[in-house]
């Protein structure tokens, strides 16, 4: 019929109906950083970071890698099958269950995507995570995507850059959880051995399990702006020193400022400084 | 000795048993007869108790505060100990300990979280919870073993790594990776001990390892059950269902081949006799060692990393 009942009744019962929802998916976005309202349609010309205080929202693999890409050209490599809840993990719901939960609300099978394509024109293979598919949490299939993207960058003598968007381990693998850390640290030597580039890219978050292994060892660590970007939870580490924590503790700033990283890049210009870097260190 | 909630009974026995020993001054029949009476009947509890205790109350026998710690170990395993401090960037952290010695007659690296016995060597040694600078003392370790051929044995015991400002400040992360780093590209063999708690990646930092092995009652997991209740179930309260979720003990463990083998304990765990379990891990240990030492630096990194490449492939 008209707008008025088309669209907005069923969002205005929508808001009256959960009481956290602020504002329609589609249309108005409150700023994490600094809860000015952004308008959608702008705030996705502008590659999902604030006009107000260039807070960088998080974004999908998929626009990630668009950004990213020569000409936003991309071919994503599939990954292999691998197990499936070893663990029967079951907390106030089976993980089973959370993962077609979540395999049905991204269509994606977990929180990795392997991707190949050229930045400036040099071969480049990325491993990016998706921290919308439970929170990014890394696991067997997780892991599997690290190994998967360093041997296709060997393969193809290609640069190797990682995009983590995670909070850490995938507690319902528990120990194959935590076992990713050197198996995704056995990734970074890979590509060590075969003397080609290994880039991280910090984006938000970058923390626990993910932080503690081949997220670190970067060659080259460039993050976005205003990230988390730390090994222990800020909760956590309140709980045990009883104090406040410091201004800007655990982002890319403090990063930066305490030599743990080695830039910070605004996301409207990740692809040419990328290509920059590249240009410098592939011949 | 502290008593762990579900050992009562068997404490209330215990204590009889010592109440008869002060009583028996001489040579009292009836009171020697009913002391081996009550201690076969603690045997026989301890036997029951312990065959199957819970993954809740084996976190607790990990943690148990006299259960061997890592200097422990060194005092009575490794001769002519000689610790080496520091990490040569910023400062000493004593909740890793390391140094050369003697392992049976040859020469080892020793390395592992220490948690300290009482109050001043709790603090110390901070609780076992090492800061980056434990981390990359631990990593100049390793690479000095590498350097004059010496094989590193690790012991693991630790809550976690140190949760705090100044830890992440300097790099808690990078740390860890780097510990994780060095430890697959040793050219000679690493064998690790989970001796009482493997608390995440504070612990896999040093026991990326070519030979895993747990004692029967100690635990190693990816979170703290606490932690994973508090997260997954919002309630602290839940740790008993979060331990068990978690698959943390020995034997859950080896069968999803993570650890490679597993010491067995002492009856009524390694607390009890500490001699007993000084024993098992020093032939434990020796047998790793034998094996991994046919076998030359090349093949020994790589048998490492295939170790943990294939972990999880094939379950």
């Amino acid at each position: 019929m008209n707008w008025l009942t088309d669209y907005v009744r069923p969002k205005l019962k929508e808001l009256m109906g959960k009481e956290k929802k602020d504002v329609p998916d589609n249309l108005w976005h409150k700023c994490p950083g600094c809860e000015q309202m952004l308008y959608h349609r702008e705030l996705v010309e502008n590659l999902s970071v604030c006009q107000y205080c260039n807070h960088h929202l998080r974004i999908s693999v998929k626009k990630r890698l668009e950004l990213l890409f020569d000409g936003g050209n991309y071919k994503e490599i599939p990954l292999g099958k691998v197990v499936q809840d070893p663990l029967k993990f079951k907390d106030t719901k089976k993980y089973a269950d959370r993962l077609k939960t979540y395999r049905d609300k991204t269509k994606r099978e977990d929180a990795m995507t392997v991707a190949v394509g050229t930045i400036g024109g040099k071969k480049v293979v990325i491993s990016a995570f998706d921290f919308g598919f439970m929170g990014g949490s890394m696991g067997m299939a997780v892991g599997e995507g690290i190994l998967k993207g360093a041997e296709e960058a060997v393969r193809s003598k290609a640069a190797f850059i990682t995009i983590p968007a995670s909070g850490g381990a995938r507690m319902q693998e528990a120990i194959l959880s935590l076992m990713q850390m050197p198996r995704t640290t056995i990734a970074v030597q890979m590509i060590r051995e075969a003397k080609l580039p290994y880039i991280v890219l910090l984006t938000d978050p970058t923390t626990g399990g993910v932080s503690a292994s081949f997220a670190m060892l970067g060659d080259i660590a460039i993050a976005e702006p205003k990230a988390t970007i730390g090994f222990a939870g800020k909760r956590v580490i309140e709980e045990t020193i009883r104090e406040k924590l410091p201004e800007g503790f655990q982002t890319s700033e403090y990063l930066l400022d305490h030599g743990m990283v080695d830039l910070i890049v605004e996301r409207k210009d990740l692809h040419s400084s990328l290509s920059k870097l590249l240009s410098h260190i592939l011949k | 000795m502290l008593t762990l909630d579900f050992e009562k009974q068997i404490h209330d026995l215990e204590t009889k048993i010592e109440e008869l020993r002060h009583m028996a001054s001489g040579e009292e029949m009836d009171i020697i007869e009913e002391i081996s009476t009550l201690q076969n009947k603690v045997d026989k509890l301890l036997k029951q108790k312990y065959s199957k205790l819970s993954a809740w109350e084996k976190v607790q026998v990990a943690r148990h505060p006299e259960r061997p710690h890592t200097k422990d170990y060194i005092k009575d395993l490794i001769e002519d100990f000689i610790e080496l401090a520091g990490d040569r960037n910023f400062a000493e952290d004593a909740a890793i300990i390391g140094g050369f010695g003697k392992f049976n007659g040859n020469p080892v690296m020793v390395i592992g979280q220490e948690k300290g016995a009482d109050t001043e060597s709790r603090m110390k040694h901070n609780f076992g919870m090492p800061k980056p600078e434990g981390y990359r003392k631990a990593q100049r370790l390793m690479l000095l073993a590498e350097k004059y051929d010496i094989p590193v044995i690790t012991f693991v015991d630790t809550a976690g790594a140190y949760p705090g400002v100044g830890a992440e400040e300097r790099g808690q992360s990078e740390a860890i990776a780097r510990s994780i780093d060095i430890c697959l590209g040793l050219k000679v063999p690493i064998i690790s001990v989970v001796v009482g708690e493997g608390g995440s990646g504070g612990a896999i930092a040093i026991a990326t390892a070519n030979s895993v092995l747990m004692l029967e009652h100690s635990v190693y997991s990816v979170i703290s059950p606490e932690g994973c209740a508090s997260i997954l179930w919002r309630s602290a309260d839940r740790k008993k269902d979060a331990a068990a979720a978690l698959k943390l003990t020995a034997q859950d463990l080896h069968k999803l081949k993570v650890i490679d083998d597993i010491i067995t304990e002492p009856l009524g765990g390694a607390h009890r006799h500490h001699k007993e379990i000084f024993k098992n891990v020093n032939n434990a240990l020796q047998k790793e060692l034998t094996n991994l030492k046919k076998l030359n630096g090349q093949t020994i990194m790589i048998q490492r990393r295939k170790k943990f490449l294939d972990m999880g492939r094939n379950l």
